[in-house]
């Protein structure tokens, strides 16, 4: 039972949702756009979610897309973790989309909701941010395509009143191989210790985390160190985790010292997995 | 369908091959409103945060834990809850295989299982783990309901 | 009639496999007032003050309660909670206000608009802190509370209950001692978690009788503590249970039931609803146990255990509710089963700012084993023996005695060396009990053994009907709660065998009304089939006595020339004499209009016999009437990388007395092993350093899922208890008891550490490997 009261809308064009975004924030209602949800529902019914206006955006067509446009695959916001892993257009990111939650919760969690996800783990948005990925961004400018790693620093930085209706991946990258390793701390459903997506292009390896830090992301610097052929793969580890952007999590789930200790692992394997070690 | 007060609306939902109709909040979730307003008591409440599966309907025919559904995003789609299987091998196979004791998860567990069954009827023992672990029973040690799902899948 | 033995469906099967199984929570009607609490975020502190004038602003509030409206205290062995916290809280989760609203999202928003300024005092955050000198306490007037019979609280301490258990000379044990070890186990508060949360509805008619409407174990249980609290006759407190959503001891009790009867009072008597969210389940409402124990152990060289001591700190939390109970039983079980002449066992409950905990599956048993059964692994290993082994030469048998001194006999005992022999060659032990699997895999096998006696009331009884209809099928009303055990099945199933007919022609009541239905004590301590048993027996024998002396007179012969069976009543030595059942159960009419007899109502009941209170000294008496037992074992495969593990197998071996249901049992078994590798592996409560539960959801507390639990073999060894009907034991606990043993065991081997701590978690094991600093230093 959610306590708080809102009105809820389902445009069918982007343009009106952004219109409608407008008017509902004019009105003080303070509205977020509205996609899988389970994330507002369950964070509503315990009082850490307030809005007076939802706005669906499940009935806007860019946002459920899933098509092959110039050379890039075109996945809309509202598309379901279950529905892009089954559709296998983009097996890294099917493969960590199925590593969050459970299956039934992924026929309704989004692409878009995981993106805009208020918990620190955003596990989508690892494949998107190694394969360079452009986001379709609707606003009151019209539609704007900017690169992923231009609008997204530890959260999405979108401005207030756009959405993402969908993101456009190279066709190139998704045949490249990949690694992707979720660690938990003993269930297999739940949220990550390590979560770490891997791809290897043009020889060189690209990684990104979740779980380590409090947000997930992606780092040129600790790649560096990982690619760096000559050294040894040991060293290379130990100065590429001296590197995190931020301090090692320590929750229920794990202590500081034990993730360093399997993020160490993961690396290694996932290194060897793709041939850089 | 909209109330631009904020307050209640009118829910037409299409559940069991039934039009229903029901005065709720847009923030009622789908299995608030099922079970309070439509009587439909089967879809239980385990932990209204998606973790446990009690709650499982299908919505155009794919398991959806019903307290992560507002009801008015369901309005157009085909729902499918418990009391709307009659007589399915997969409920016929869970009494068979004893895949229940207090029975509470039953409905959700059973749902799930038809939706797979469903759509993956010659699933592996990967799909059907990947499927199935959306719901918790904290009865049975699960080979029971291993034993009922692979059954009908068998039959298949 | 072959019923018993057979895998009769369960009676309530249809209805639950078509969304008709009808829960407490099910229960809609317009003009039903609901139910919200406002819950303390603090685990100990002074209340300063409650302001609810926000609340009242909210729409459709019909009444706001805190402690001030009720001056009662409550609990069955220590009256020391209130219903709403008053003047303090002393748990995280602690009711502190309610609200009653015409609707549960206008009692939410009530409830969450309460503002409550509290004033945060010194905190109790494990047992070992509530005994520490000058510890705050959690009671200060401990002292003052109304208490059981044999409940012992030492003044001006944490410590509302004491239980000593001495057996023999301990001097003479230790100097017969070749091997001496000692070790410490522990592990924090935990959750029922039943996948239905509790749930009450409360009514109170005009002319002051109680309806209460419970997801509870014990109904009964509720009338008379109701009655008993707010001294009102028993006879206006009628209770209600539908089915339950599972239980494990955590809806034994009474607590949500309190509350909705303080709301229904405060609306004038209107009917109110609550149902505990997900999070006030696992919290607010009792929890599983928790203990700190130290064992010190010594054997003989040829491997004869000969002394024990043993200190048992159980975490009653902040309340005792059924705690310092349970911490009776695993004292009156204290050694496990094995023979241990010299003894001396001191159980502390303890007081401190947790939970507080209640009956949990076992009751004190899987805790106690734990602690018992690491010392014994510790032990085989100082001593240089094979744990099976050690077990084996120490397994109790019948003429040895049990820690309370009572002679334990094959009756009341079951073979435990036949488990172990059964054991030993489906766990394969003696091909190899660790081996590597490749760089970094390892396989390694645990074993446990287990005994439980049953603890209850001493007076503790089960009542049991049985009518007929026309067509001489027949009804039979128990008392006991169907909370998924499958009871009322095999209540069936004997009334069909002792009947002789069809058990589809057993009517069984699933609800309970506690108005009419024959009481039973409390559906705990797997003593449904005992105590119900004996009782619908007893009940069928009376029906069936009746139905002989009316066929009798029909057929012109003496009743004890008759037998019932088929539907039929004939003469024994010459069958084609016969009435029908159906002819007489409803009497006998004779073609004249005459008729005779009557309906056949049976009627049964059964009480223990021969229980008594432990000595406050010594611990002598007669806890329960058998301890069952069983062995188990448990196979893992760990990964030597991050210490993570799958549990291959999982093995239990029960003496079962007599299999009535083999697929009820054997279910039974294995969710009770599931529940118990869960607890092991994973299930704990995590506390911050100020007592507040940080994972007090399902997405946080993870519970076992499908595709996690391992390959399961469960055997039977039957060796009947003569006071049993058709010999059947107890069951439904024993698959949890040695689980968190065998596993811990599995694991050690595997890792090479010695694990004393749960949960089992693969950070757990990685910091004793990496001989890093953990909780327990």
């Amino acid at each position: 039972m959610i306590p708080i009261d809102f009105e809820y809308y389902r445009p069918a064009a982007a343009d009106e949702a952004v219109r409608l975004f407008q008017q509902l924030s004019s009105q003080g209602k303070e509205p977020v756009y509205y996609s899988g949800g389970t994330e507002i529902i369950t964070l509503a019914r315990i009082n850490l979610f307030q809005t007076r206006a939802v706005i669906d955006i499940k009935g806007i067509p860019e946002c459920s897309a899933l098509a092959f446009q110039d050379q890039k695959l075109v996945l809309g916001s509202a598309l379901t973790l279950s529905r892009i892993y089954d559709s296998n257009v983009f097996p890294l990111l099917g493969e960590v989309a199925a590593g969050i939650a459970d299956r039934t919760s992924r026929n309704k969690i989004t692409l878009g909701g995981n993106l805009f996800s208020r918990l620190i783990y955003r596990e989508a948005v690892l494949p998107l941010l190694l394969t360079d990925s452009v986001l379709l961004i609707a606003g009151r400018s019209g539609v704007k395509q900017i690169q992923i790693d231009r609008i997204f620093d530890r959260t999405m930085q979108v401005e207030k009143g756009d959405f993402v209706a969908a993101a456009m991946t190279d066709l190139n990258y998704l045949s490249m191989r990949y690694a992707a390793v979720k660690k938990r701390k003993i269930a297999e459903i739940d949220y990550p210790l390590v979560s770490l997506a891997a791809i290897r292009v043009d020889g060189m390896i690209r990684l990104a985390f979740s779980g380590v830090c409090a947000f997930p992301f992606r780092s040129r610097l600790m790649e560096e160190i990982l690619n760096r052929g000559r050294q040894p793969l040991k060293s290379r580890i130990e100065e590429a985790v001296g590197q995190l952007p931020a301090p090692i999590l320590s929750d229920i789930r794990g202590s500081a010292e034990y993730r360093e200790y399997v993020l160490k692992n993961v690396l290694s394997e996932s290194i060897r997995e793709l041939g850089g070690a | 369908m909209e109330d631009r007060e904020g307050c209640q609306v009118i829910v037409n939902l299409r559940v069991n091959d039934e039009i229903r109709s029901a005065v709720a909040r847009p923030a009622d979730t789908l299995l608030d409103v099922l079970r309070e307003k439509l009587g439909l008591t089967g879809a239980k409440p385990g932990c209204k945060n998606g973790d446990c599966g009690a709650c499982t309907v299908l919505v155009d025919g794919w398991p959806q834990k019903s307290c992560l559904v507002l009801a008015v995003e369901a309005v157009g789609q085909w729902i499918t809850t418990i009391e709307g299987l009659k007589d399915t091998p997969i409920q016929r196979a869970f009494i068979e295989q004893w895949a229940f004791q207090c029975g509470y998860c039953t409905p959700g567990f059973i749902m799930n299982s038809h939706g797979l069954i469903q759509h993956h009827p010659n699933a592996n023992d990967e799909t059907i783990k990947d499927w199935l672990s959306s719901n918790i029973c904290r009865c049975t040690g699960y080979r029971e309901i291993k034993d009922a799902v692979t059954s009908v899948l068998k039959e298949k | 009639m072959d019923v018993i033995g057979k895998s009769v469906p369960r009676k309530e099967s249809p209805d639950k496999v078509t969304g008709r199984a009808k829960y407490t929570g099910d229960s809609m009607e317009t003009g039903l007032l609901h139910a919200r609490m406002a819950a303390s975020p603090y685990a100990h502190a002074r209340i300063v003050k409650v302001d609810t004038s926000h609340a009242w602003g909210i729409q459709g509030v019909r009444a706001i309660i805190t402690g001030d409206f009720c001056d009662v205290l409550t609990g069955e062995e220590i009256r020391d909670r209130p219903i709403l916290a008053k003047d303090k809280v002393r748990y995280f989760g602690e009711t502190v206000a309610v609200v009653v609203a015409d609707s549960e999202v206008s009692a939410k928003r009530a409830a969450d608009a309460i503002h409550i300024q509290y004033d945060p005092l010194p905190v109790v955050n494990s047992p070992a802190a509530a005994i520490e000198k000058n510890a705050p306490l959690v009671h200060e007037n401990m002292m003052s509370y109304e208490k059981a019979i044999g409940v012992a609280s030492i003044p001006g301490t944490n410590i509302p209950s004491l239980i000593k258990i001495r057996k023999g000379d301990m001097e003479q044990g230790w100097r017969e001692c070749g091997t001496i070890i000692e070790n410490t186990v522990s592990f924090a508060p935990s959750d029922h978690s039943a996948m239905e949360t509790r749930s009450a509805l409360a009514e109170i008619s005009p002319d002051g009788r109680i309806h209460i409407e419970t997801s509870s174990q014990a109904p009964f249980a509720v009338k008379k503590y109701m009655g008993l609290y707010f001294n009102i006759e028993q006879g206006r407190i009628r209770v209600k249970t539908p089915l339950v959503g599972g239980g494990y001891g955590g809806k034994a009790a009474i607590q949500l039931e309190l509350i909705a009867y303080l709301a229904s009072k405060a609306v004038g008597g209107r009917k109110v609803k609550i149902v505990n969210t997900r999070e006030e389940d696992m919290v607010t409402s009792p929890a599983h146990i928790g203990l700190e124990a130290r064992v010190k152990l010594g054997c003989t060289d040829e491997g004869k255990i000969r002394a024990a001591e043993i200190v048992y700190l159980f975490d009653g939390g902040a309340y005792c509710d059924k705690s310092s109970d349970v911490a009776r039983a695993a004292a009156a079980d204290c050694t496990g089963p094995y023979a241990i002449e010299h003894l001396h066992c001191d159980c502390y409950t303890v007081y401190t700012n947790h939970p507080y905990a209640t009956a949990y599956r076992g009751y004190g048993h899987a805790e106690l084993t734990f602690a018992m059964e690491r010392a014994l692994d510790v032990l085989a290993e100082k001593a240089g023996l094979d744990p099976l082994e050690l077990r084996l030469r120490n397994a109790v048998v019948p003429g040895n005695t049990s820690p309370t001194r009572n002679v334990l006999t094959a009756s009341n005992l079951g073979n435990l060396q036949a488990c172990i022999g059964r054991l030993r060659i489906l766990a394969e032990w003696d091909d190899w009990k660790i081996k590597t699997i490749d760089s970094h895999k390892i396989r390694a096998k645990g074993i446990s053994c287990c005994w439980k006696n049953s603890s209850m009331d001493p007076n503790a009884s089960s009542g049991a009907v049985i009518s007929f209809n026309a067509d001489a099928s027949v009804n039979v009303e128990s008392g006991v709660v169907e909370i998924g055990t499958g009871t009322k099945t095999v209540l069936a199933q004997m009334v069909a065998e002792r009947m002789k007919m069809a058990p589809e022609h057993v009517h069984v009541r699933i609800r309970v009304n506690t108005m009419i239905t024959p009481e039973h004590w409390k559906t705990v301590a797997s003593r449904g089939t005992f105590m119900a048993g004996r009782a619908v027996l007893e009940a069928a024998d009376d029906a069936i006595a009746q139905l002989l002396r009316i066929a009798a007179c029909v057929l012109r012969t003496d009743p004890e020339e008759l037998e019932l069976g088929y539907g039929k009543i004939y003469v024994k030595a010459d069958p084609s004499i016969h009435i029908k059942v159906k002819d007489i159960c409803y009497g006998y009419t004779y073609p004249s209009g005459n008729s005779i007899g009557g309906q056949i109502i049976g009627r049964g009941s059964y009480m223990q016999s021969r229980m008594t209170y432990l000595d406050p000294h010594t611990g002598e008496g007669r806890p329960g009437p058998e301890w069952n037992v069983a062995a188990q074992a448990v196979e893992v495969e760990l990964d030597t990388r991050e210490y993570r593990y799958k549990i291959l197998k999982a093995i239990s071996v029960i003496d079962a007395g007599k299999v009535l249901n083999p697929k009820g049992a054997e279910g039974q078994v294995m969710g009770a092993m599931s529940m118990g590798l869960g607890f092991a592996g994973r299930e704990s409560f995590l506390f911050d350093g100020q007592g507040v539960v940080l994972n007090a959801s399902l997405r946080d507390y993870t519970l076992i899922r499908y595709g996690e639990h391992p390959d399961y073999v469960v055997e039977f060894v039957e060796t009947p208890c003569v006071e049993a009907p058709f010999g059947a034991r107890a069951l439904g606990e024993h698959g949890l008891i040695g689980m968190p043993a065998a596993l811990a065991s599995a694991l050690s081997r595997a890792a090479g550490v010695r694990l004393n701590e749960l949960p089992l978690i693969p950070e757990l094991i990685w910091r004793l490997k990496a001989g890093m600093p953990h909780d327990s230093d």
